[in-house]
């Protein structure tokens, strides 16, 4: 018996497991006879529209899934079935996604002018031409509430999670329980809470009032995400601080939070995002005013409650305003969260 | 080539060393037919990618019918990749790639139109972790395999016997069958997992490193059920334990990465191995010089 | 005799700077605490006379009338409508919700290809980002017009069936609008701990199915889907307290009638919260402290849900 002579000839790596060409043209088969169908059902019946097709189409393709497998047998056949109603009931669920986003670019869009983001509401009704106001005033408002929020949130938030995962003090399961529990409290009732303490003892709707409301909404978020950011920290870092005879203080402020500084950005941003659209906690704490300030203790506008206000009043323009105000409000949450993206994915090529 | 060796009676060691199971590349280039009607499982020109990283090299290798293989060699040097290749496991690790032919019964499982189920129904695979299913009892993790293809048994109870008595687990646990998998002991878990792939019938048992995590006493009761089911089987096992190789297989072949990708240094007889391979890497290998 | 030797404590002293420190972190994770002790104990302060003059009446009359703004003794406040009205369009979000959302998360994790799998995690983080208010305009210009198409549909070919039953055929603002707005709304969330935990399913196990000759089907059904129960559940639940929390999307879908309504179609309903909002604006005094103790309410209520669904998924967590 020789050894295995080997020839350095490598050939071509394959992946014959991979969809055929057959498997394509099968797919694209269903696809367009349940298509098919989805017109059918379309022409012939009340299901009519986008949605109509659709739902023939949906109870097309699995059937049809089935049926054209079933020679295989019957797990090729069920197999087949359920990979298409999952396939059809995902894309389903995207459909109110898209719907959205593409509403509210074509409706928004229309209440766009060139001074729409500079301008105010001071002297335009909502019902008024749309050439004139803007949403300055609104934009300004929820810089401003959402500033004071983070200024409050983020450093409680990121406390909260280096007493669980830095001190891993006593209660640490309890304040990770507590936070979890908070982020189910009710955006209203965070406003009526403000409204029984702030409010009422001040004596009017203010920015502080709507800015503490949203500190609420945004501190579990907050606190959440860095704990889960914490846990990145290699142990041996923190080992390589307390042989250097750090104190523990030290060593979080110096080595732990430094290091996953851009993980904590990601935290604030994501709490940002999760409060800059809150409408019904600011109904009760801060109120609306159609002018541009900067003031603390007033009323003061938002871009959610520019939008609800103007969607109340039912007239054609007004409404054309608040769709408006949601484009420049989905936009900001969109820039926020590539922001937060971006900083995270910072985070993980360290 | 002596093309009567996967007939069970042949199976002794003192076979001439040309047994065949490695087969001579300039003869297959020649295109002699008859490697593709020999029975068993059989190996040809196989390689293996991970993403880029290739794994595997060229590997030619024909297990005989109703033989034990042990496929031995340090870690890392492809030979879970080889078992899972011979079933169509392969292609689940994302990014994977393959080249070459595995040939059973004389045709290619990576032809297109082949149906990997079928395949994998064929080809059982028994792995290193024991994994029984936690939701189901003794009795139905032995027919997992049946409710999972639909096949229809007429009697289930005697299949469940049947499969745990090869397995060699039937007395331990005739009494409970109703308790969960999970229950049982590390070596028991094993020999259910192994009774759960008896029960689909299959022509060839895959076995990767099926003793590694259970004690001595666990590991004996396994191997003798190998030795037993390998009268009606072909087996394939992955073994890091050059003991449990001599004793339970037929033909070892042994795997090396120098650095590269895993290759197939040398297939023999067991006993040649053992006692006279013909590579020095083998030799120093089965004599624990590394590894 | 060698009798083990006698163990030692290790003691941690810290210094004064690591003392400060550790105080000044545990106070500042106490603020949820106190937070939530504060939520509480306000509403119920702001809202005792409610209580005090209704008891359980208060979540059981259907009636919200002020009756003379200047004379209290003449209001009947209760909320019972309105709970039923926060549990039946949350249910119904769930009942929508759910099947999808299994749909999905094994869409993402087990279907799609793996570059998409990426990017639909993300997409998923971000839509359910999008603030309720857009939610809520979509649905008010979008969703409703077809909502009252489909109803109508419904209750022409359906009417004898008690559930698409209405007294008077007006589908504008109804219950299932809410409800299917509300589905959307949730669907991220369910969806995200849904995926989550399916990817957490044993990838050995999965491989004994493969290779026992399952499809990817059979491994899902016997692998995937019993090992993700508890955790789809709890995040069920967690879109259960999302959607009776929810206030503006069903202040502008849901038609506020004082009335205990399960006819989905008809066009009558709300839930606490969207009521809040609605009497906020114009409240008296007395009115004022009926709307803290339905916060209350709400709160406690919400607060349960959420406490069982965080103890469910973070059990189905651990056991991986």
């Amino acid at each position: 018996m020789t050894t295995y002579q080997y020839t350095d000839v490598v050939p071509q790596p394959r992946r014959p497991w991979d969809h055929s060409r057959a498997t394509a043209l099968r797919v694209a088969v269903l696809v367009v006879l349940s298509g098919v169908f989805g017109s059918l059902l379309n022409s012939f019946t009340g299901l009519s529209g986008f949605l109509g097709w659709y739902v023939g189409l949906a109870f097309a393709m699995p059937l049809l899934a089935f049926v054209g497998s079933v020679k295989h047998g019957w797990n090729m056949a069920t197999d087949r079935l359920a990979t298409s109603l999952i396939t059809v009931a995902f894309a389903a669920v995207t459909i109110p996604w898209v719907s959205i986003v593409v509403t509210v670019y074509q409706k928004g869009s229309k209440a766009f002018h060139a001074k729409y983001l500079t301008d105010d509401m001071r002297i335009t009704p909502s019902s008024d031409l749309l050439q004139y106001g803007g949403v300055a005033h609104a934009i300004i408002g929820t810089l401003l509430m959402v500033l004071i929020a983070s200024l409050i949130a983020v450093p409680l938030g990121i406390l909260a999670a280096v007493y669980i995962v830095e001190i891993k003090g006593r209660f640490a399961k309890m304040v990770r329980f507590l936070t979890q529990a908070m982020s189910g409290v009710p955006s209203i009732v965070a406003g009526l809470f403000i409204y029984a303490t702030v409010v009422i003892f001040f004596g009017g709707f203010s920015a502080w009032a709507g800015a503490l409301s949203l500190v609420i909404l945004m501190l579990p978020t907050v606190a959440r995400t860095s704990e889960e950011v914490l846990k990145i920290v290699p142990e041996d870092l923190r080992s390589a601080s307390y042989a250097l005879g750090a104190s523990q203080a030290r060593t979080t402020f110096r080595v732990v939070l430094p290091t996953v500084a851009s993980g904590l950005v990601t935290a604030a941003v994501l709490g940002i995002a999760r409060v800059v659209g809150e409408t019904a906690p600011l109904i009760l704490t801060a109120s609306y005013f159609v002018a541009t300030t900067t003031s603390l203790t007033e009323p003061i506008a938002s871009l959610p409650i520019y939008i609800f206000s103007s969607l109340g009043l039912g007239d054609d323009n007004a409404t054309t305003r608040a769709w408006g105000g949601s484009l420049v409000l989905l936009g900001v949450v969109f820039v926020l969260f590539v922001f937060a993206r971006l900083f995270s994915s910072r985070l993980s090529r360290k | 080539m002596n093309n009567e060796i996967g007939s069970p009676e042949v199976i002794v060691p003192s076979v001439p060393a040309d047994s065949g199971i490695v087969e001579d590349r300039t003869q297959r280039n020649a295109g002699n037919l008859e490697v593709s009607r020999r029975g068993g499982l059989e190996a040809v020109g196989v390689h293996a990618w991970f993403n880029k990283h290739h794994a595997l090299a060229d590997v030619s290798l024909h297990f005989p019918e109703n033989t034990v293989t042990g496929l031995i060699g340090p870690s890392g040097c492809g030979k879970s990749t080889f078992l899972r290749l011979l079933n169509r496991m392969h292609e689940f690790i994302p990014k994977a790639a393959m080249a070459g032919e595995v040939l059973f019964e004389g045709n290619d499982i990576y032809a297109p139109g082949v149906n990997p189920i079928e395949i994998r129904r064929r080809i059982g695979m028994v792995f290193q972790k024991a994994n029984p299913f936690p939701a189901m009892n003794i009795g139905e993790n032995v027919v997992a395999g049946l409710k999972l293809a639909r096949v229809k048994t007429d009697d289930k109870d005697a299949l469940i016997e049947d499969c745990l008595s090869r397995a060699g687990l039937w007395n331990e646990v005739k009494d409970r069958l109703k308790a969960p998998g999970g229950s049982l002991s590390g070596g028991q878990q094993q020999r259910l997992c192994i009774a759960r792939a008896l029960a689909l019938k299959p022509d060839v048992l895959l076995l990767d490193e099926p003793c590694s995590a259970l004690d001595p006493g666990s590991t004996l009761r396994v191997e003798e059920t190998i030795v037993q089911l390998s009268e009606s089987m072909t087996i394939v096992m992955v073994t890091h334990n050059m003991q449990q190789a001599a004793r339970v297989s037929d033909y070892c072949a042994f795997f090396l990465s120098d650095g590269g990708p895993g290759r197939l240094v040398e297939a023999d007889l067991t006993t040649n191995i053992f006692s006279n391979p013909s590579d020095q890497r083998t030799a120093d290998y089965v004599q624990g010089r590394f590894g | 005799m060698d009798s083990p030797p006698e163990q030692r404590e290790i003691k941690t002293y810290y210094t004064t700077v690591d003392k400060v420190f550790r105080g000044f972190v545990s106070s500042a994770a106490l603020f949820s605490l106190v937070v939530l002790i504060l939520i509480a104990a306000f509403l119920l302060f702001r809202g005792f006379e409610i209580f005090a003059d209704y008891g359980l009446k208060f979540i059981t009359t259907s009636k919200w009338d002020i009756g003379n703004p200047e004379d209290p003794s003449t209001a009947v406040l209760g909320i019972g409508a309105m709970l039923v009205g926060s549990v039946l369009t949350a249910f119904i979000a769930i009942a929508v919700a759910v099947p999808f959302a299994i749909a999905a998360a094994l869409f993402i994790e087990y279907y799609a290809p793996r570059f998409l799998r990426t990017l639909l995690t993300a997409v998923l983080d971000l839509v359910a980002a999008i603030p309720s208010v857009i939610y809520g305009i979509w649905g008010y210009v979008v969703l409703l017009p077809l909502v009252e198409d489909w109803s109508a549909t419904l209750y022409k070919y359906l009417n004898w069936f008690p559930l698409f039953n209405v007294q008077t055929p007006i589908f504008g603002r109804s219950p299932l609008l809410a409800g299917l707005l509300l589905a959307v709304m949730i669907l991220p969330i369910v969806t995200s701990v849904a995926r989550e935990v399916y990817g957490q399913a044993p990838r050995d196990l999965v491989d004994a199915s493969y290779a026992l000759g399952g499809t990817k089907w059979a491994g899902i059904k016997t692998v995937v889907l019993p090992f993700g129960k508890s955790g789809l559940v709890g995040g069920a639940m967690l879109g259960l307290g999302r959607a009776m929390g929810e206030t503006v999307a069903v202040y502008l879908t849901l038609n506020l009638v004082f009335k205990v309504n399960f006819q989905i179609l008809a066009s009558s309903g709300g839930n606490v919260a969207s009521l809040i909002a609605n009497k906020f604006g114009e409240a008296t005094a007395y009115e004022l402290k009926g709307l803290m103790a339905a916060g209350l309410v709400l709160f406690l209520v919400t607060l349960l849900v959420n406490f069982f669904a965080t103890v469910i998924v973070n059990r189905s967590r651990k056991i991986v």
